[in-house]
Formats: C-alpha cells, sequence, structure tokens
C-alpha cells in the first residue's frame, strides 16, 4: 500500500460530492450527536490537512492517513463525551479545539512553505 | 487487512519533520515514488490490499468529512441546536429569557392599564350618544315628528248642533297640557309648539287643515289626571254640553298618537354660540 500515488482529484470529489450530498439531502443532527459533530469535523480537518502535507513531503501512506483519520474523530469526539460526563465538557470540547487549531496551522504553514517557498 | 498494529504504532516515529503535527505521514524507508502499491516492497505488510481500497476509502473519508461540514453549518445557521446545548448555556439562555419574560410582562399590564381607560372613554362616548338619543328622541315626541304611544285617554267629542268652536277646542288642549299630557292629536292632526286652532263652530281649522265633527283628541298623559282635568266645573266637558253636544272620555293603558306633523324649521334664530368656546 505504501507509495500509493492517489491524485488530489479523488480526495476532492470525495469532498465535493460530501458537501453535495450535505446540501442536497439537509438531514437534521440527531440531538444526542450535536455537540460531537462540530468537534469531529475539525479533527477530519486536521487529519486531512496533515494528509495533504504529508503527500507534499512526499511521506504520504493511505493508510496512515485512513487510521489517523478516523481516530482523530473517534478520540476527540470521546474526549468531549467525557468532559460532558465530568461536568466540563464545554471546556473540554474548547481544549480539543485549539488542539487541533494549532495542529492544522502547523500543518497549513508546512503546505504553505511547500507550495510558496516562503 | 492492514498492518500488524506494532507497526501502525511505530509508524510515526520515523517521520522526521514534526511529526506531532504530521497526521498521516509515515516513514517512508524506501523512496516514496514506487509504481504500484506493491506488497512485495513493504517487508512488513502482511495483507496484501489493492491500491483502489485505499483511494476508495480516502475518497469515502473526504465525502463523509464534506456531509459532516455542511451538515454542521446548515444545522449551525438554523440554530435550532437549543436540544443539543449544554446544561451552563441553557442555564444563561434560560435566565435570559426570565428576565425577558419580566419585561415583557410589566409591558402588557401597561397596555392593559391603557386598554382599560381606552375601554372607559369608550363607555362615557357611548353614555354620551344615548343621553343625545334620548333627548332627541323626547324633543321628537313634542314636536310631533315621531308617533307615540303611551298610557291616556281617548276624547270623542260629538257636535250634532254645530256650535262646538276652536275656542273649546283650544280649552280641550291646554287643559289637556295644564294637566301634563305629553303630546296629543285632535281630529288626526298632531299638536305641536305651534298648532293653531282658528275658525268658528262648524268650519274649525287646525294648522290650516279643516277639521269636522265628531272631533277625536287623543292624549298621552296619565289618564286620571286629564281626565279630572276635563271634568273640571265650567271646563271643557259644561262647554261641550252647554253648545249641545256630548263629550265621550275613554281612558286606556295604550292610546296612540301616530300623525305627525313637519318640524318647524326656525328661519331666524339659530343657536347662540357656546359661551365656553
Amino acid at each position: 500500500m505504501k507509495g500509493i500515488r492517489t491524485g488530489p482529484l479523488i480526495p476532492i470529489l470525495g469532498l465535493a460530492a460530501g458537501i453535495a450530498a450535505g446540501v442536497w439531502l439537509d438531514p437534521s443532527v440527531p440531538t444526542s450527536l450535536q455537540p460531537y459533530l462540530p468537534i469531529a469535523v475539525v479533527a477530519a480537518l486536521d487529519a486531512v490537512f496533515g494528509g495533504v502535507r504529508a503527500r507534499l513531503d512526499g511521506i504520504f501512506d493511505a493508510k496512515v492517513f485512513v487510521v489517523s483519520f478516523i481516530s482523530n474523530v473517534v478520540v476527540a469526539a470521546l474526549i468531549v463525551f467525557l468532559g460532558d460526563q465530568l461536568g466540563v465538557g464545554a471546556q473540554l470540547s474548547t481544549a480539543v479545539i485549539v488542539v487541533l487549531g494549532i495542529r492544522i496551522f502547523g500543518n497549513v504553514a508546512a503546505i504553505r512553505r511547500h507550495l510558496f517557498r516562503a | 487487512m492492514w498492518l500488524p498494529s506494532a507497526v501502525i504504532c511505530s509508524g510515526p516515529d520515523g517521520v522526521a519533520t514534526d511529526k506531532e503535527t504530521t497526521t498521516g505521514a509515515e516513514p517512508a524507508p524506501e523512496p516514496v515514488l514506487q509504481p504500484k502499491g506493491e506488497p512485495a516492497t513493504i517487508p512488513t505488510e502482511a495483507a496484501p490490499t489493492r491500491p483502489w481500497v485505499a483511494v476508495a476509502l480516502i475518497g469515502l473519508l473526504c465525502a463523509m468529512l464534506g456531509f459532516a461540514l455542511a451538515v454542521q453549518l446548515r444545522t449551525v445557521d438554523s440554530d435550532q441546536g437549543l436540544a443539543g446545548a449544554r446544561e451552563e448555556d441553557l442555564a444563561r439562555i434560560l435566565a435570559d429569557l426570565e428576565s425577558r419574560q419580566d419585561r415583557l410582562r410589566s409591558e402588557i399590564s401597561e397596555q392593559q392599564d391603557l386598554l382599560e381607560q381606552l375601554g372607559s372613554g369608550e363607555d362615557s362616548a357611548a353614555a354620551a350618544v344615548e343621553e343625545a338619543r334620548r333627548q332627541a328622541e323626547a324633543l321628537a315626541i313634542l314636536n310631533g315628528t315621531i308617533a307615540a304611544v303611551g298610557p291616556g285617554l281617548t276624547i270623542t267629542i260629538r257636535d250634532p248642533d254645530s256650535k262646538v268652536d276652536s275656542a273649546i277646542l283650544l280649552d280641550a288642549v291646554q287643559e289637556l297640557r295644564g294637566a301634563g299630557a305629553e303630546t296629543m292629536q285632535v281630529a288626526g292632526v298632531r299638536i305641536g309648539v305651534s298648532s293653531a286652532l282658528v275658525g268658528e263652530a262648524g268650519d274649525v281649522r287646525i294648522d290650516g287643515i279643516e277639521v269636522s265633527a265628531p272631533y277625536e283628541i287623543v292624549a298621552i298623559g296619565d289618564s286620571q289626571t286629564l281626565a279630572t282635568a276635563m271634568q273640571i266645573p265650567g271646563g271643557v266637558e259644561d262647554k261641550v254640553i252647554q253648545a249641545g253636544g256630548s263629550i265621550e272620555v275613554v281612558a286606556a293603558d295604550q292610546v296612540t298618537v301616530d300623525a305627525l306633523r313637519p318640524l318647524d324649521e326656525p328661519e331666524y334664530a339659530e343657536p347662540a354660540p357656546d359661551p365656553d368656546d
């Protein structure tokens, strides 16, 4: 699997298809999932930016991407869920967002260096 | 289908640059560019996996991300997420709503006070209208512009000798008025404030209308008092009998004065200006 070169076409197509489906179907989020969906989205974004950076670095691996994507989402949701159970859900989701935001910033900075050499 | 877990765990360790922030990267023991994902090129790869599976998985995950993104944006946009809000947020929202409710309550009571004031104003206006209507009716009855019913007398004066003149009829009208008759008609002519009874016996005219015996007078008032007024010595009854006629007085609980006379339009007089103006 290592070294499979997936062009940017498939992920971009998938993203576009997913956005189109979300807009078109316009499902209502179950109440029990509502606190976790935004966290999961940010975690997945972090995984995607990490993947983009890895690809530009030439060390992209599809398996690592898939596993990290899923584990990111699950762990982020779990942390928030645990925080909700402990009564510090709001604070813990802020913490998760901050950590993921920092990671996204770092990845985007690396991507920027690759693309613009600056 | 994936690598053994030991390999997964050890994967990121080999990433030289900032492995913390490089999700999706893993050590590249060999040059990354390979023509195909041949399992054989990676010694640790246990299960051979065809490349399109990975591609499909990446596409699927990206699709899921896009879907969740769109759904979340929609949810935030429509802002119906109160059911999923946290307890502390709900408590704050509740407090906001309660203070707003208090404000609205006081506003309601102010508006209700205002409404009551306006309602009582309306009542007094309605009372004024009712009073004006009552006055108009009383004046119309006095002036003879509307028909009237009530207790009273029906007096019939027969004059076989044609000796009853207008003076006797005028006496009768004045006696009835003096006794409190509120309105009356004589021989089918309504008596108003400016009625005139003129003419000799046999040629009596009331308001210019010729009338002839027998004369029927209908008067509304206290029938006992009115009847007594007719019977006073030297009064109407005596005069009619002296003139050779006869008089018949019938009291009734309900008599109808239905002759009408046109309203006297004042030609010269007009209402004086209100001194308050």
